[in-house]
This record gives C-alpha cells, sequence and structure tokens, in this order.
C-alpha cells in the first residue's frame, strides 16, 4: 500500500486540515446527513445486533479457515471458466495485472472504484507501463481530474463541495457541456456523457469486489451508479482483484451481507445495483475472467490475535462518517487509501509501523467508542487501537515523555496541597498561550504533550482556589 | 501451483494454525449460531405485493400494479415514448399484444454491439425474483430478460413482475436462485451520492426505471 510520499505524521497533518474552514464544513455537511439516514436504514429492522453478530461470526470462522476457503474458491471459479492468481504484494498483483492487460492488447482500461487497486497503487503502475486507466466512479473521477487523493472509503471526494467539483468539471473535462452550474444533477449528467463513449469501446475492465463465495465462485459487486455493470458487463476481458479476506464460505451469507452493507454504507435497503457472477458464463459479459488474491499484509494481520478482526471489514465507511476526529480532519490526514477509524487500525497493520504517519495513527483517536458501536461486523476498533498503543509505548521510543508527564501527574494528585500548588503554578502556564489563548507548544519535556494535543489556556484561577476565596458566594 | 499461491498459504497457515479437514471446517461452519430473523414480515398478515410497490416506488422507480388482463395494454402505454424497443428471447408474445402495428421492436439477433445498444430507446423484460424488503428486483439473464448488457445500455428499463415472484425477504429471495448464472440485483434506477451525500437519481445505469406488478385480480 502506498505510504503517500512525505507524508507527515497525523498531528501535523491534521492540524493543517483542521485550519481549513471549507473542508471542516463540507465534512461536517456531508457526515451530519449520512450519520441521521443510516439510523433510520438501520432502526427499520430490529435484528440489527442478531445480524451483526452473525456476520462477526462468519467473518471469524472464515478468517480462521482461510487456508481452506481460499482453495475452495480458486477450484470453483476455475470450474466456472476464470482464472485465478495470486499475489503476496501490491508489486506482484500490479505486475499480474499489466501482464494481462497486455496479453488482452490494451493500452487503456475501465475501472471500477476498489479499494484493493487504491492500495496496491495500480493505476500509477499501469501508467508507467503506459497503460491508461480511467476510474468511473463520479467520486473516484472527480479525484482523478483534480490530481487528489481519496479521502473516504465511500465517497473518496466528499472533501470536495458542488462549487468546487463545478469548477474542476468545466476546467479540466474537454467535453464539459456548456453553461454547466454547479448543480448536482447537472454535474452527474455531464459525467454520464463523459465517459459513455469510454464504456462503450472499452475492451478491459478492472474491479474489486466486495464479497467472493467460495462454495460457488461467486464474486459480489456492490455499487450505485451503473459503472460498476458498465465495467464489469461490457469489456471482453475482466480483471478483479480481491484481498484474500473477503471470501465468505457460501452463497446463504449473503442473506446476511446484503442487510448489513447497504443500510450501513449509503443508508438505503439496497444499493441500486449489486452484480453477481460465476466466472464465464458462454454470451454473456467477458469471456476472458481473471481473479488476482491479494495477500499484501493481511496474512500479517491474521496472525495478531487482536488486531486480526480489522480483516472483517466489509469497507462500509459507517466508522468515519460517525467519528469525531475524522469530521473535523478529513480523510488525507490518515495518510493512507484507508482513512478514518477503520485506516487508523488497519493501515498501520498492513504496512507495518515503519513510517511516521503509521506509528502516529493509533494515536489518532479519541477513543469514543462510537466506530466500535456502528460497526456492521462489530469490530472492536478502540481494543485494537488501546493495544496498538500499548505496544507503542512498550517499545518505549515516541511516547516516553508522555509517561513521564502521567507519573508526575499521579504524584501531584495523590496530595491535595501539592495540587493546590501545581494550580497555581499552571495559572501562569496562561503566558505561554498565543492570541488563540490555545497552548501549541511547551518545552521538553513537556513538547511531548503538546506535539499531539493543543492545550486550552489555563483559567486565571482554579475552581478551587476560587472557592477557597469566595466560598462559592460569588464575589 | 504457483510459488506465490504455496506462499500465502503457507502464510495462513503459520498465522491461523494448520487447515482443518474440510468436513470438519463444513461442521463447523454449519454450526454457527444465526440468531437473526430470515423473514422480517410474517405473509399472513403482510401484503408482501404492496410492501414491494411501496418500496420500489421509494427509489423513484416508477410503479403500476395490474392485473394480467391489463398487462398488455399497460406495456404498450409505458412504451409508446420510446423510438425502438429492445425485446429479449423468451419475452411472452402476449405482453406485446398491444403495441401499435408499427411499433420499432429490436431483437438481439445476432447480438447487438455496445454502440448498437446505446442507439435503442429502451427494453422490456421479466424478472427473476423480486424482494418485498427493499423493493428489490432480480434478473437473473435467462428467458425474457436477455444477456446483462441489455438491461444496461438502454436509458429505460420496463420490467414486468408477476405477483408470485414476489418474494418477503432477502433469504427467501436469495434461495430461489441459481449461484451458477449471472445475476443483477436493481433497486430503482442508477443513483449517485457522491456529491455532498445528495442522492441524485440516473447516472450510467438506465435513468428509467419502470415496474409493472402483475397480480391475477387487483
Amino acid at each position: 500500500m502506498p505510504t503517500y510520499l512525505g507524508m507527515p505524521a497525523f498531528p501535523q497533518a491534521a492540524k493543517k486540515a483542521v485550519a481549513d474552514s471549507q473542508l471542516r464544513r463540507n465534512l461536517t455537511h456531508a457526515t451530519t446527513a449520512i450519520r441521521t439516514k443510516r439510523a433510520k436504514a438501520v432502526g427499520e429492522l430490529d435484528d440489527w445486533e442478531q445480524l451483526r453478530q452473525t456476520a462477526k461470526a462468519i467473518k471469524d470462522h472464515t478468517l480462521a479457515n482461510l487456508g481452506t476457503y481460499l482453495p475452495r474458491l480458486e477450484e470453483n471459479v476455475t470450474k466456472a471458466g476464470g482464472r485465478v492468481h495470486w499475489a503476496r504484494d501490491a508489486a506482484e498483483a500490479n505486475a499480474i495485472v499489466t501482464d494481462l492487460v497486455r496479453q488482452a492488447g490494451a493500452d487503456k482500461v475501465v475501472k471500477v472504484k476498489s479499494m484493493a487497486t487504491q492500495e496496491t497503487g495500480l493505476n500509477e503502475a499501469l501508467a508507467a507501463a503506459g497503460i491508461a486507466a480511467i476510474e468511473t466512479d463520479l467520486a473516484e473521477l472527480i479525484v482523478q481530474l483534480g490530481h487528489d487523493r481519496p479521502s473516504h472509503i465511500l465517497v473518496p471526494a466528499i472533501h470536495r463541495n458542488r462549487a468546487e467539483i463545478g469548477e474542476l468539471f468545466r476546467r479540466t473535462m474537454d467535453d464539459a457541456p456548456a453553461g454547466l452550474t454547479d448543480d448536482p444533477p447537472r454535474l452527474t449528467a455531464a459525467a454520464r456523457q463523459h465517459l459513455r463513449s469510454e464504456f462503450l469501446a472499452a475492451t478491459v475492465g478492472i474491479s474489486g469486489a466486495n464479497f467472493a463465495i467460495a462454495g460457488t465462485g461467486s464474486l459480489v459487486v456492490v455499487e450505485s451508479e451503473g459503472n460498476g455493470r458498465m465495467c464489469l458487463t461490457l469489456p471482453d476481458t475482466l480483471i478483479s482483484v480481491v484481498g484474500i479476506e473477503k471470501v465468505l464460505p457460501s452463497w446463504r451469507d449473503l442473506e446476511v451481507f446484503l442487510a448489513l452493507l447497504p443500510r450501513s454504507s449509503t443508508a438505503e435497503r439496497m444499493n441500486p445495483y449489486t452484480t453477481i457472477w460465476s466466472g464465464v458464463t458462454p454470451g454473456d459479459g467477458p469471456q476472458d475472467f481473471h481473479l488476482v488474491l491479494l495477500d499484501n499484509g493481511r496474512t500479517d494481520t491474521l496472525a495478531d490475535a487482536t488486531g486480526r478482526q480489522a480483516l472483517r471489514c466489509i469497507r462500509c465507511s459507517a466508522c468515519l462518517n460517525v467519528c469525531p476526529v475524522y469530521e473535523r480532519t478529513g480523510g488525507h490526514a490518515y495518510g493512507s487509501p484507508y482513512p478514518g477509524p477503520i485506516g487508523a487500525i488497519l493501515s498501520p497493520q498492513l504496512r507495518g509501523v515503519g513510517s511516521a504517519i503509521d506509528a502516529s495513527l493509533p494515536f489518532a483517536s479519541s477513543l469514543c467508542g462510537a466506530c466500535y458501536e456502528v460497526c456492521p461486523v462489530a469490530i472492536n476498533i478502540p481494543e485494537v487501537l488501546v493495544e496498538q498503543r500499548a505496544r507503542s509505548v512498550a517499545d518505549g521510543q515516541k511516547h516516553y515523555s508522555e509517561r513521564i508527564v502521567f507519573g508526575a501527574s499521579g504524584y501531584v494528585l495523590r496530595s491535595p496541597r501539592r495540587l493546590a500548588a501545581a494550580q497555581r503554578v499552571a495559572s501562569f502556564g496562561r503566558h505561554l498561550a498565543g492570541r488563540s489563548g490555545r497552548i501549541r507548544r511547551l518545552p521538553p519535556p513537556l513538547s511531548a504533550w503538546t506535539d499531539t494535543r493543543d492545550a486550552p489556556a489555563p483559567p486565571p484561577e482554579s475552581f478551587r482556589a476560587w472557592w477557597a476565596r469566595t466560598r462559592g458566594t460569588g464575589q | 501451483m504457483s510459488a506465490a499461491r504455496e506462499e500465502i498459504l503457507a502464510r495462513i497457515r503459520a498465522a491461523a494454525g494448520p487447515a482443518a479437514a474440510p468436513a470438519e471446517v463444513d461442521a463447523a461452519y454449519a454450526a454457527l449460531p444465526r440468531p437473526y430473523r430470515r423473514a422480517h414480515h410474517d405473509p399472513s398478515a403482510t401484503d408482501v405485493v404492496a410492501l414491494f410497490a411501496e418500496r420500489a416506488a421509494d427509489y423513484r422507480a416508477v410503479v403500476q400494479r395490474v392485473t394480467e388482463g391489463e398487462l398488455p395494454a399497460a406495456v404498450a402505454a409505458a412504451v409508446a415514448p420510446l423510438a425502438s424497443v429492445l425485446i429479449p428471447d423468451g419475452l411472452p408474445e402476449e405482453w406485446l399484444a398491444k403495441l401499435p402495428p408499427g411499433a420499432d421492436l429490436v431483437r438481439d439477433e445476432p447480438p447487438l454491439s455496445a454502440t448498437g445498444l446505446d442507439q435503442i430507446s429502451g427494453v422490456v423484460t421479466g424478472c427473476a425474483v423480486a424482494i418485498a424488503e427493499t423493493g428489490t428486483i432480480i434478473l437473473d439473464h435467462g428467458p425474457a430478460q436477455g444477456r446483462r448488457a441489455l438491461t444496461l445500455v438502454p436509458d429505460f428499463h420496463l420490467v414486468v413482475v408477476r405477483a408470485g415472484q414476489v418474494a418477503a425477504d432477502i433469504a427467501d429471495a436469495l434461495a430461489r436462485l441459481d449461484p451458477a448464472r449471472p445475476h443483477t440485483l436493481i433497486s430503482g434506477p442508477s443513483a449517485t451520492s457522491d456529491i455532498e451525500l445528495i442522492r441524485v437519481e440516473g447516472v450510467h445505469g438506465p435513468r428509467n426505471l419502470h415496474i409493472l406488478i402483475a397480480s391475477l385480480s387487483q
């Protein structure tokens, strides 16, 4: 998975994002709307919790038996006329796909939005091989036209509002209709017209999959716009890059996951389109089908008893929409195709904690637990975050100074006399704050605290001191 | 056997332990508790056809309930504005009985190219199953439905759902299908929420979805 080049640690990236008031308005507007709708869609099913617990149990069972289910999936896809490839990492997956596109004689492919190929950086790899990859999901198209990065799992351009998108289309789309306004239906119609000829002429389609059914060799793609159906149906060759954790044992499991995913994701009873196919159907759709099974850090994640639950994720993005940290920082600060709470636990596990951003992600949370509450597969994100933090502290480097701070707090809080003295000293700390009334940076070793937090300036007088002086008379 | 395959399977064994015998895995799967309800509506107390009509209309599909006898006239009225209509193999001829004699009916024989399909105004099909709970139509692309591209490229899709095809819930709908076939689940016309999470109907799939629900009696 790409660690975006020069990506600073989360606190630095977040500080910049939080200062962008347009971004915060766009995010608050979008996430507030979807939160309300999701709650309503979920509330309609009185057995939601039972569905959620069943999904968790199915996923845990499947992950514990991947050694059985993956070969079974391979066998059934092959029987149905598809070809299965295995990729240990991103580079191997990209090489397989590039070869297949070349064998098909194409220099252009149409793509359905796919997290797996975001993760492998497939578009960049194809471009290096002289193959143009056209993103056909509206939000992915907005990101691609703007040379931007995705900031949300479901709606990668959530950080852009209609005015920004209108400006982008008028500037970059050579066939944009004259007089194109910022009206979302008009913008959507422009995208339809722009992509129509690409779909009709496409010879190779590339997708991911939401689910892969081991028992039948069926792949499932859940979408809204019909760009998925176009890419999965019209080209002669279809290549689907799918993480090994996407496998489900049997057809019947769809009754659980198709109930959970649309309601969690777009807050609909069902998404507009779902395509299900097994291998090749003579006379209908692509006659050349390839499934690329991707590891890329998933088996490492599987080896972690606490962290492996992140592999249950079905990429609905409900956790992003309820996260107070995500709502303020946006997705870019997470420096990964997987932003938000799930990204904070998934990215460091898939990539390792070698970079500043990955080492800081376990701390990119207030641990409020809203993400766990809405997760349709009951991933206990706070539990994994706390575990990763504990490991980071045990490793002993980054947050050593925080340990000193907490040790000192314990000493002070154990004695009322010491607390009163400390509070008097703290009031002088007001003078460290700038005009914003916030303390941005304390000198070392206290800088370990302020490096990851902005602290409000202490009041001139503590409550204890005020009470001692006035006895609550308000004087 | 590719080296990558062997290595990934070895990593899985290292992470999750050696693979159990398939029969053991299947038994463990069968024993998984499923405390959810496979049916959210009691068919004796709920009019599932009415529920389907209501939920499909929620997505801004045009939904119309007719009797079997009224069906040919309803089909003719629905496709009247279209310049050309695609007719998949196996579509019951009686559904087309009331079409005007000059109607431009197109067959997929020999198979039309994608650009050829793009020239056609609309398509009439049946379906395999429908789901009342979610207002969903499922095509398995068998007789009267055509290969997948036929219901994708033209901008207007008229689908006839017979009352007996409406399942109450997702579970019983899926159980009626053959997993070996390709399937398309359709819930309203194509839509996007990619701009400010506001739903806009009509993107790449047919922008007009018209559903005729045919019952023996009203």
